[in-house]
């Protein structure tokens, strides 16, 4: 008993802290995990949509683009929407933080005697493991239908770290929307939303196709950066362009994700200490 | 009694949200729990007892004001106050897609238990509340009672100073219900502080050593249950009719007698008239009704109801400042 309280006193508390925030986002980690286990169709569909997406503009339309420079339109889809699906992602993000406040579990949470970003933290960890395995599954997809990357492995590494920082960027902007949205019609607009601003960029076509005011506003698009320092770094088609924002698609692939998080990420945890506030 | 005496201390509270649809504010909220005691919370809806609850649980910040809960101030050490609550009822919630017993693993763990001792404890809550055979299943499956206790055995991780239960018997059965009530007694003798709010003043009268009533977002009544039905002006004498005109027979007959002031229930065929020397009354009234060969069903001699008391206050747009109309 003695030596047991002798322990406990002589964890710095500073270190025991640490150690407890590690444990709360592991257990809210756990939390989200299980409803993966509870709930696993939800999951699965989440996956599976992606794939769904590539047949369809792979079979279904791919006959009729042309890619600029040459090249398979099938090569110049898959990196576009592995930089589409992690865009997608941050509707699950939403979903979830609104859903959690609506209920009354993030109030929960706020009364306990945990730190605040632990929360989000887990939030945090469980959606960018579905964003890897949506990831996975959608480049094992994209190998059985005839995608190849061309270039070195640890390009095609950077490729997967610069679309999980796309992911991770947006994640918090999620969460921010999340913590912000008032009700379930504000969730149901963001969805619809979701889509023209994820094809306002270069992941189904090329800009330079579309008008050009409207070519300009989809390469600035964030997800256009990461497309196409995606597509470099696979050698896949569709990478070289003559503009600027098209040239530095690899610096603007981390600059982007940055400033977003830059903005978003003290943006959400503010949000969540003064949720109702 | 000393500062520290007092569970509860809020000192001129005022929370103004910027829309009213964001929820009531507080106007200048003064009240004092002491330690060990269940103390009820009442008020229409709109008053501001979820807005009073959150700011003392620290979920919302107040603007001007002071308030602190088991000795801390909910502003400068919401940390430490937060290790001292729970939380129960539509303020905070479980998580519906795990299973009970999950939810009993997961806020074990947020409350720093060591993993075994956190299924331990989870295993113990559940048997505790009946749950143990539904602890294995999702909690969106539960019945709304199930759900209930799943929450209060939630709030009870670790024995908290201050509860705050909000209407926790709603929807429950009688026999349910007064194994909630006896949970949360056991906890009064355990030590711990409950603030209860609810709509059901029964459950107030039933549970609380003390109640507050709150409206337009600060206190204007308080004393404890027998002295706040007391302070209403005395006793009643309820008479049931038989027909609608028996009680219009009756009534006459009570204004010619000068019991002024009655109301009637012509949906009941019930009279109540406010007295002050009981029997007299009483007497009075039988000798006049017999007079007349009328034939109450029941006459009966009553406190005032908590209901009465609660109803005359909350809607007297004239009341006073809290101190002066205290009395315990």
């Amino acid at each position: 008993m003695t030596t047991q309280a002798k322990g406990l006193t002589a964890t710095p508390p500073r270190a025991s802290r640490f150690r407890f925030a590690l444990v709360d986002v592991w257990v809210l980690t756990k939390r989200e995990l299980l409803h993966w286990i509870g709930n696993p169709w939800g999951i699965i569909i989440g996956l599976l949509f992606p794939v769904l997406m590539v047949l369809m503009f792979g079979f279904l339309f791919g006959g009729a683009m042309s890619v600029p420079g040459g090249g398979s339109y099938f090569d110049f889809l898959m990196p576009g929407m592995f930089a589409m699906t992690m865009f997608f992602g941050v509707e699950s993000t939403v979903l979830a933080i609104t859903t959690d406040a609506s209920k009354g579990v993030t109030d929960r949470f706020r009364s306990l005697p945990i730190h605040a970003s632990s929360v989000v933290l887990g939030r945090c960890m469980v959606d960018m493991l579905n964003s890897v395995l949506a990831l996975a599954v959608l480049m094992v997809t994209g190998l059985l239908l005839g995608w190849r990357w061309n270039g070195a492995w640890e390009h095609a590494l950077l490729a997967v770290g610069l679309l999980l920082l796309l992911r991770f960027a947006l994640l918090w902007v999620g969460i921010f929307i999340g913590l912000s949205a008032r009700n379930a019609q504000a969730v149901s607009a963001l969805q619809i939303l979701v889509w023209p601003i994820g094809f306002l960029s270069n992941v189904f076509v090329d800009t330079s196709t579309m008008p050009a005011w409207l070519g300009a506003i989809a390469s600035f698009n964030p997800l256009s950066s990461t497309a196409t320092a995606t597509r470099e770094l696979f050698m896949n088609p569709g990478a070289q362009g003559d503009t600027w924002i098209s040239q530095s698609a690899m610096l603007l692939a981390v600059a982007w994700p940055i400033v977003l998080l830059a903005i978003f990420f003290p943006l959400a945890v503010r949000r969540y200490r003064r949720l109702n506030r | 009694m000393s500062a520290s005496d007092f569970a509860i201390r809020a000192y001129r509270v005022k929370k103004n949200y910027g829309k009213s649809t964001d929820g009531p504010g507080l106007n200048g909220l003064t009240m004092e729990v002491p330690r060990g005691t269940i103390h009820g919370l009442l008020g229409p809806n709109g008053a501001g007892k979820t807005t009073a609850v959150k700011i003392f649980s620290t979920l919302l910040r107040l603007d001007e004001g002071e308030a602190s809960v088991a000795g801390y101030d909910v502003t400068a050490e919401g940390h430490r106050v937060r290790e001292r609550i729970g939380l129960v009822g539509q303020y905070a919630a479980v998580d519906e897609q795990l299973t009970g017993w999950q939810n009993l693993e997961m806020f074990g763990r947020l409350y720093r238990l060591p993993l075994k001792q956190a299924r331990l404890r989870a295993e113990q809550l559940l048997g505790q509340f009946g749950l143990t055979e539904a602890g294995s299943q999702q909690v969106a499956k539960y019945s709304g009672g199930m759900r209930r206790r799943l929450d209060l055995a939630a709030s009870l991780i670790v024995s908290p100073e201050v509860l705050f239960v909000d209407e926790p018997t709603t929807g429950l059965d009688p026999l349910a219900r007064q194994e909630v009530w006896q949970a949360i007694q056991s906890l009064k003798e355990a030590g711990t502080t409950v603030l209860l709010t609810t709509q059901y003043l029964e459950e107030a009268d039933q549970l609380a050593d003390r109640i507050s009533i709150l409206k337009d977002g600060r206190i204007i009544q308080e004393g404890t249950p027998d002295s706040l039905k007391s302070s209403f002006g005395g006793d009643r004498l309820d008479i049931t009719l038989l027909t609608q005109e028996d009680a219009s027979s009756a009534a006459a007959i009570l204004r010619e007698l000068g019991d002024g002031g009655f109301s009637v229930d012509e949906a009941n065929n019930r009279i109540s008239v406010p007295v002050s020397d009981r029997t007299g009354s009483l007497l009075r009234a039988a000798s006049a009704f017999a007079a007349s060969g009328l034939e109450p069903l029941d006459m009966v001699l009553r406190r005032p109801t908590l209901d009465e008391v609660f109803i005359h206050y909350t809607t007297r747009s004239d009341y006073r400042d809290t101190k002066e109309a205290t009395q315990a």
